[in-house]
């Protein structure tokens, strides 16, 4: 049932692909149902598995001569994250209600790229057989590309073109890894075979492990933003309407992170095992890949916090974030892998609503990003919904207990502790530097201490905004439930993550030791 | 030894095997009549009309003789065999041949459509000569009868100046590969004491490496290498692409395309068989120099190119060399999939240039900004592009991603390249991501700039619908890509 | 049995709600707040008297996240329920002495009683998650009420409050997190037996090495900038003084207590043998706190300042007991008594400190109402003669302040010295000083506030109102009956200590 997620989402697409111009209003009606029945679907699915394993969703001959498969699988981790991506499109479907006013606001085309970005996501987080992952991964690239490249505001060419170059830079290191791994297996077991049980059952030896593993885990975290690959992140983020950096950074970052742990750790996990020398401390791609994603988190909260740019906070917070959900994974503890996935699901939605605060509720109305006018427009007063949205996301994105991220960051803290306790001290200076940025964001856009004044001293007058409209309060409360319901009461979900961890392969939860 | 004296030729074999090319070459002379005889009062148009229409259905034709007549057999000595693959790469190049006939129905470059048409069926006949030779000289033979045809058909265009330099070009560089190559010939016969494909590897298998069999090999290298543009002997393509008109540029980089691989992989085959060593080293490092070659250096010179067909023509460069690839592989899956690979891309690149065609008639140049907001202006003549571009990149779920998996696949699983067989793959693979760049300039111009002229591009249905066949070709495939195993063989 | 802590917690959270929609109309907003104070006033109340004994009450117990060891556990002892009896009562004055809310009184009400909700959270919890939930969440309206409504200059003052804080707390939920890697558990009781059986060194031995005292110098770290202990007190002065009136009631009154309470409930059961091998300069450090608080007051001249520093000094005396108290393990059964002697002081030093510290900073909110917002204490005098209740009934609370017997903040003085005396005579001896020093320091603002030549401008300065004298005669006579009758909480308080302090090792 879960793959029609994936049909809706592409009929959708299509529909809208070939719907006539003239009828762009009802464009982003067609969109929002689509997402909805996605949504419904994911939703459905995720109650109905429950906490148990893996559910068959669907398996059919593809090219049976090539061992390849159209295979569709959901675990734990992948349901968590088909709910996140239903969650994300219809927030995101909500915050560009506006786009489908106007004839040239070209909404058809908009709403298609982003039902087939959708689709794309959906297929990725549920398929088993890595041809059709692969294949789902690199659908994904192309409408993120025109997404930002026609919609998006700030240097949205190059924004564009970094990003489609670094995914597709990502995806061609990944392709070669699992090129090679297909040849090996085939050559030596006789049955060609791109299922990942498969892969994932087959020895490879350690030699191979130790150049594949790194090949392909770089691969994916290119597109998670891992550093220093991360440059791509910021820029696009900027860049992107804001529907799409609600995507981008709240689930297309995810998709790396996913491969990381479903292909890269899966498939070769003694390419972590240490390397039985040590260069300066470091003794394993392990505590090479774990080094970086700490560095990701301090370096992304500490460029956060020196941004003039609004966006720009935010989008170096999406790399900070994700360098805690790489650590964790990194972290090869159940708690820790579990901190990770449930960390993907909080930032996701999370991400999706700092996004929606600064791109579509301030910038839609004030027309500027710049921390240093914003200051002056007393947005407290002039826009308080805004601001509480602002305090209440930027305090959940802090790790406010009570909120979604608390419980995904101890979780991943304590792994890390257990993995490697100096990178935990270090995450925990990065949380620190997250406080200080997201304090210093809100403090400088919404609660000025210096109004603007006009020539003669007389304060200036507040300006009008527009009313909040009924799709962003949709939108928010959509996001900003789900976060504090997980803060709550986040076994909803981890009682379908840990089983999953669980059933990972053997060698990746004893800590990458035999 | 030369054997032919004492055996008597056996002339229906002979018919019965080449009764497409028979076909098609009656169908010309055919074209030809018809223009002179009844049409000499028509319009432009309608003479075009005929042509390309008479030369369709000859073509249909031809492909549905081959279709329904699955044959093993070979002409005495070998010389033309007719197995499955080959039937498959025939009726691959029709297809070809009358995609290109049917786009061109509304050209306006010539005056002379009955030759043109006919011209094109000559080559294509020399397209299914040679993808069916199995001996030098018929080889040889076969591929002039093409070259000569592409010549000429270059300089269709007789009021573009730039078409005849474009066929000069060609010409002078095309005469030159073809006499190099024929020199190899000579040099292969003379170490071999056969022209026979067969016979040379029996020959070789019990010979080792000479000086003399090197130098062969490196001049055979230059006139297939020149056929398929390949770095080193590529210099003619981008001009000639540039220069020539649309359908004919579609038809150098299709049809000739596929026939020339095709002959490739048989005479690699031939040339390394699957015992042999020493000589084996020798041809797949050229075939894997070459390759290397032309991927770096065609995808690097289109990063830059803002003419889209130059941009076309070094992209072409770039996948000769992935090609190349799988066929230094040498085994019968690689072979498989290179043919494979060769029929969708030629495929694709006959839609590209298919649209390409169009708007240029409309724009007058084919500078990438005449296609600036074509999706506002064509929204389908867009999409096709779209879906061709893509697949051209090797983005799934279309058939160019699919035929680059393969190909990949199956060099890796020969493991005859060993280390730089890997190596080699990694390169393409990070060359493909690197193609992304300028596909997406093209794809860039279309959706996200605004156009110059609001208008549409005046386009006629039967164009358009041909247009969204082939991609719709392109599409299907990508998802269902087994659907082509009955002639291709898969894995 | 009925969550009656779950439903004291939601109460307040759930009029904030309601009070959010009143807007505009400060009555109204008022009014709901007020009557939810009330409420949680009677429930507390019914909280403190169903404990008796030192056991643990009214107990509720819920697996939440069992992967994390984490459990929705609540119950209250002694300590505890004194805590929520002072968190209702102080939020009840707070919100009376909210008279004049200049914008957004819905907001501005709906912020108080998240507050509260987030003291009685706190007082309650005893799993680490729940406590850090509500110790977290108690920040966030205490931030926006001092930067909204503070004064000019209120919004660094803010700032700092939260940056201070939020550092203390980061090094807690490290440190626990810590004892989850090496326990499995974050349930203070469990983790309180496991101390005390030694069963947690070797535990952290085991999982993390020889990281006790850096945990347990993590974990006073995050209390000692809420008390806060001398030198992390900077950011008390500023923010006090900025915050309006009321708020700085809620923040004398209840929120320093956490700090206190958190000393109490968290490091002394678990952490105690690493506090008692550096008790000597924990102990130096709460003499600092107890004599530079007093000292400081002396040379302040806002009225606010005065009375933040001598909240810092009243806490010291809370710090001194407990220092006394985590004294090296050895045959010391004498001592036994001293230690309970002295808990009980600190405990008791809370709630009154609490109750006189509200009451003054009520007194200083009328003040300053009736001033036009300043509080500079030379800009007083002889106010007797216009205003003789005011003084009086301020006086009252001044003494109270001061220590005088006969009143409520005489007696957890006293016990705090009886106890720490013979623990550790030096300190004792040393935080006499603040003693004099803060008696000194009220007197002289009596001088100068009430006696003295009294300033044209102040001839029509008005006197209590008659429902400002109904106001505060609850917590005046409060004061009184306290410091008369003592025993009707130290009953329950020293059963309470006794009961934890057998539970200790130190």
């Amino acid at each position: 049932m879960l793959a029609y997620t994936i049909y809706l989402s592409f009929a959708g697409a299509l529909l809208l692909a070939v719907l006539p111009k003239r009828l762009h209003a009802v464009a982003r009606v067609i969109a929002l149902l689509v997402a909805l029945c996605g949504l419904a679907v994911a939703l459905a699915g995720f109650i109905s598995a429950g906490t148990q394993g893996p559910v068959a969703v669907a398996n059919l001959p593809w090219i049976p001569a090539m061992g390849i498969h159209y295979t569709l699988e959901a675990d734990g981790i992948s349901r968590v994250l088909v709910l996140l991506t239903g969650l994300a499109a219809v927030a995101g479907i909500l915050f560009s209600w506006n786009i489908g006013d106007k004839t040239d606001d070209r909404a058809n085309e908009f709403f298609a790229f982003f039902l087939a970005l959708i689709g794309g996501v959906y297929g990725v987080f549920l398929s088993v057989d890595l041809f059709l992952l692969f294949v789902f991964y690199e659908i994904a690239i192309v409408p993120k590309y025109f997404l930002i490249a026609i919609w998006g505001s700030t240097r949205r060419e190059y924004g564009a073109m970094k990003l489609a170059l670094y995914s597709f830079a990502g995806s061609a290191m990944v392709l070669i890894g699992l090129l090679t791994a297909y040849a090996v297996v085939g050559g030596q077991t006789g049955n060609y075979s791109m299922n990942l049980h498969t892969l994932a059952q087959y020895h490879f030896s350690t030699s191979f492990q130790m150049w594949a593993f790194p090949l392909v885990f770089t691969g994916f975290a290119i597109l998670a933003g891992m550093w220093p690959f991360h440059t791509w992140a910021p820029t696009g983020h900027v860049a992107a309407p804001t529907a799409a950096s609600m995507l981008l950074a709240g689930v297309v970052m995810k998709l790396g992170a996913y491969g990381c742990l479903r292909v890269a750790m899966t498939v070769f996990p003694h390419g972590l095992d240490p390397w039985g020398f040590s260069f300066l401390g470091i003794d394993s791609w392990r505590t090479v890949f774990g080094l970086f994603a700490v560095i990701g988190i301090v370096y992304g909260a500490t460029v956060a916090l020196v941004q003039n740019d609004f966006k720009f906070v935010i989008g170096y917070s999406s790399v900070s974030h994700m360098g805690l959900v790489l650590l964790g994974l990194l972290t090869l503890t159940q708690i820790g892998i579990d901190g990770a996935v449930l960390q993907m699901f909080s930032h996701g939605i999370l991400a999706g609503l700092l996004f929606a605060t600064v791109g579509r509720i301030v910038y839609e109305r004030t027309h500027t990003r710049d921390l240093a006018l914003l200051n002056k427009l007393q947005l407290s007063k002039a826009m308080p919904f805004a601001a509480w949205l602002f305090v209440i996301a930027g305090m959940a994105s802090m790790g406010l207990p009570g909120f979604s991220g608390f419980v995904a960051e101890v979780q991943v803290l304590i792994g890390a502790w257990e993995a490697f306790p100096w990178f935990a001290a270090i995450a925990g200076l990065g949380i620190v530097i997250g406080v200080a940025y997201t304090w210093r964001a809100m403090q400088r856009v919404f609660f000025s201490d210096h109004p603007a004044v006009t020539a003669d001293g007389t304060p200036v007058p507040i300006p009008e905004y527009e009313p909040v409209t009924w799709a962003e309060k949709a939108g928010v409360i959509l996001l900003a439930g789900t976060s504090l319901l997980i803060g709550v009461y986040p076994r909803l979900l981890l009682d379908v993550i840990a089983p999953a961890v669980q059933a990972l392969p053997h060698a990746l939860l004893t800590g990458g030791r035999q | 030894m030369i054997a032919f004296a004492s055996n008597p030729v056996n002339y229906s074999n002979l018919f019965a095997i080449t009764l497409p090319e028979t076909i098609l070459e009656v169908v010309s002379l055919l074209v030809l009549i018809v223009d002179l005889a009844w049409l000499r009062r028509s319009s432009q148009a309608v003479r075009m009309a005929w042509a390309c229409a008479l030369g369709v259905l000859g073509c249909a034709a031809s492909a549905a003789w081959l279709a329904a007549h699955p044959s093993l057999s070979a002409l005495d000595g070998n010389i033309l065999v007719a197995t499955p693959l080959v039937a498959a790469a025939q009726i691959g190049i029709l297809v070809l041949s009358a995609l290109v006939l049917v786009l061109s129905f509304k050209a306006e470059f010539s005056r002379n459509p009955g030759e043109f048409s006919a011209i094109v069926l000559l080559a294509t006949t020399g397209m299914l000569l040679v993808a069916a030779a199995r001996d030098l000289q018929v080889i040889f033979v076969a591929l002039e009868l093409l070259s000569l045809s592409l010549y000429v058909l270059t300089a269709f265009a007789k009021r573009s100046a730039q078409s005849a330099e474009a066929a000069l070009k060609y010409y002078l560089f095309g005469g030159m590969s073809a006499a190099l190559m024929l020199f190899g010939f000579s040099y292969l016969y003379g170490l071999t004491g056969t022209t026979s494909l067969e016979g040379i590897a029996a020959s070789l298998a019990a010979q080792p490496l000479s000086p003399l069999l090197i130098v062969a090999f490196v001049l055979v290298s230059a006139g297939l290498g020149f056929k398929v543009a390949a770095v080193p002997f590529h210099l003619w393509a981008p001009d000639t692409y540039q220069g020539a008109p649309a359908p004919v540029t579609a038809l150098i980089a299709s049809g000739s395309k596929v026939a020339s691989f095709a002959v490739l992989v048989a005479l690699t085959s031939a040339i390394i068989p699957p015992d042999a060593h020493l000589h084996a080293a020798s041809w797949a490092v050229l075939l894997l120099w070459m390759a290397a070659g032309s991927i770096i250096l065609g995808n690097l010179a289109a990063l830059v190119q803002t003419s889209v067909r130059r941009l076309l023509a070094y992209s072409a460069i770039a996948h000769a060399g992935y090609m190349l690839l799988g066929i230094a592989a040498n085994t019968p899956q690689s072979g498989a999939a290179v043919l494979y690979y060769a029929l969708t891309y030629a495929l694709t690149t006959v839609g590209a240039f298919g649209v390409i065609g169009i708007v240029e008639r409309s724009a007058g140049t084919d500078r990438m900004d005449a296609f600036a907001g074509l999706s506002r202006r064509n929204p389908l003549l867009a999409a096709t592009m779209f879906l061709f571009l893509l697949s051209l990149a090797g983005i799934p779920p279309l058939v160019g991603f699919w035929a680059k998996f393969n190909l990949f696949v199956a060099v890796l699983r020969a493991g005859t390249l060993g280390m730089s067989g890997l190596i080699l793959v990694a390169v393409a693979i990070a060359a493909s991501a690197v193609s992304l760049y300028y596909y997406l300039q093209v794809m860039k111009r279309m959706y996200v700039f605004a156009p110059v002229r609001h208008e549409p591009v005046p386009i006629s249905f039967i164009e358009l619908a041909t247009l969204a066949l082939i991609a719709l070709a392109v599409f299907a495939l990508g998802i269902f890509p087994a659907a082509l195993s009955n002639w291709i063989p898969l894995g | 049995m009925t969550p009656l802590l779950t439903i004291l917690t939601v109460v307040p959270a759930v009029a904030a709600v309601i009070a959010l929609f009143a807007g505009n109309r400060a009555a109204v907003a008022r009014g709901i707040a007020f009557l939810s104070a009330l409420i949680s006033l009677a429930l507390s109340l019914e909280v403190w008297f169903g404990v008796r004994g030192g056991q643990m009450k009214f107990i509720e117990r819920w697996d939440w996240i069992p992967s994390l060891g984490i459990e929705y556990h609540l119950g209250v002892d002694g300590l505890g329920a004194l805590m929520l009896l002072l968190s209702a009562i102080v939020s009840l004055m707070a919100i009376a002495a909210s008279r004049k809310v200049a914008k957004q009184p819905g907001l501005y009400f709906a912020l108080i009683l998240l507050l509260e909700s987030g003291l009685f959270g706190t007082f309650s919890a005893l799993n680490f998650f729940h406590w850090f939930l509500f110790w977290e969440l108690s920040l966030i309206p205490a931030f926006f009420l001092i930067k909204l409504w503070g004064g000019e200059r209120a919004g660094p003052a803010a700032t700092q409050f939260f940056v201070y804080t939020m550092v203390g707390s980061v090094a807690l939920l490290l440190a626990f997190m810590a004892l989850f890697v090496a326990t499995g558990s974050m349930d203070f009781e469990t983790l309180s037996h496991m101390a005390a059986t030694g069963e947690l060194a070797t535990a952290i031995q085991g999982h993390l090495g020889s990281v006790s005292m850096w945990l347990a110098l993590a974990v006073l770290l995050g209390f000692a900038v809420k008390v806060p202990m001398m030198p992390f007190h900077t950011w008390l002065p500023a923010t006090y003084s900025k915050a309006p009136t009321p708020v700085t009631m809620l923040l004398t009154g209840a929120m320093s207590k956490m700090g206190v309470y958190g000393l109490l409930r968290l490091a002394l059961p678990i952490f105690g043998h690493q506090l008692a091998q550096i008790r000597t300069p924990l102990l130096i450090l709460a003499t600092l706190t107890v004599v530079a608080g007093a000292w400081a007051a002396v040379v302040q001249r806002d009225l606010k300042r005065v009375f933040a520093y001598s909240s810092i000094n009243h806490l010291g005396y809370c710090l001194l007991a407990i220092f006394a108290a985590a004294l090296p393990a050895g045959p010391q059964t004498a001592a036994n008594l001293s230690q309970t002697i002295a808990l009980d002081g600190a405990v008791l030093q809370m709630f009154n400190h609490g109750l006189t510290a509200a009451a003054i900073f009520w007194f200083l909110t009328l003040l300053e109402e009736r001033s036009g917002g300043r509080l500079q204490i030379d800009g007083f005098g002889g106010l007797r003669k216009p205003a003789p209740v005011f003084c009086g009934l301020m006086g009252i609370a001044l003494f109270s302040s001061l220590g005088l017997p006969g009143l409520n903040g005489f007696v957890g003085e006293f016990l705090i010295f009886r106890g720490a005396f013979p623990l550790s005579w030096l300190s004792a001896t040393i935080s006499v000083l603040g003693l004099l020093i803060t008696a000194a320091v009220i007197l002289t603002v009596i001088q100068r506030v009430f006696t003295g030549p009294l300033p044209d401008r102040w001839k029509t300065f008005p006197d209590l109102t008659t429902g400002e004298r109904l106001a505060l005669a609850p917590a005046l006579t409060l004061m009184f009956v306290l410091g008369l009758m003592p025993q009707l909480l130290l009953g329950t308080i020293n059963a309470t200590m006794m009961h934890l302090l057998g539970g200790w090792r130190f």
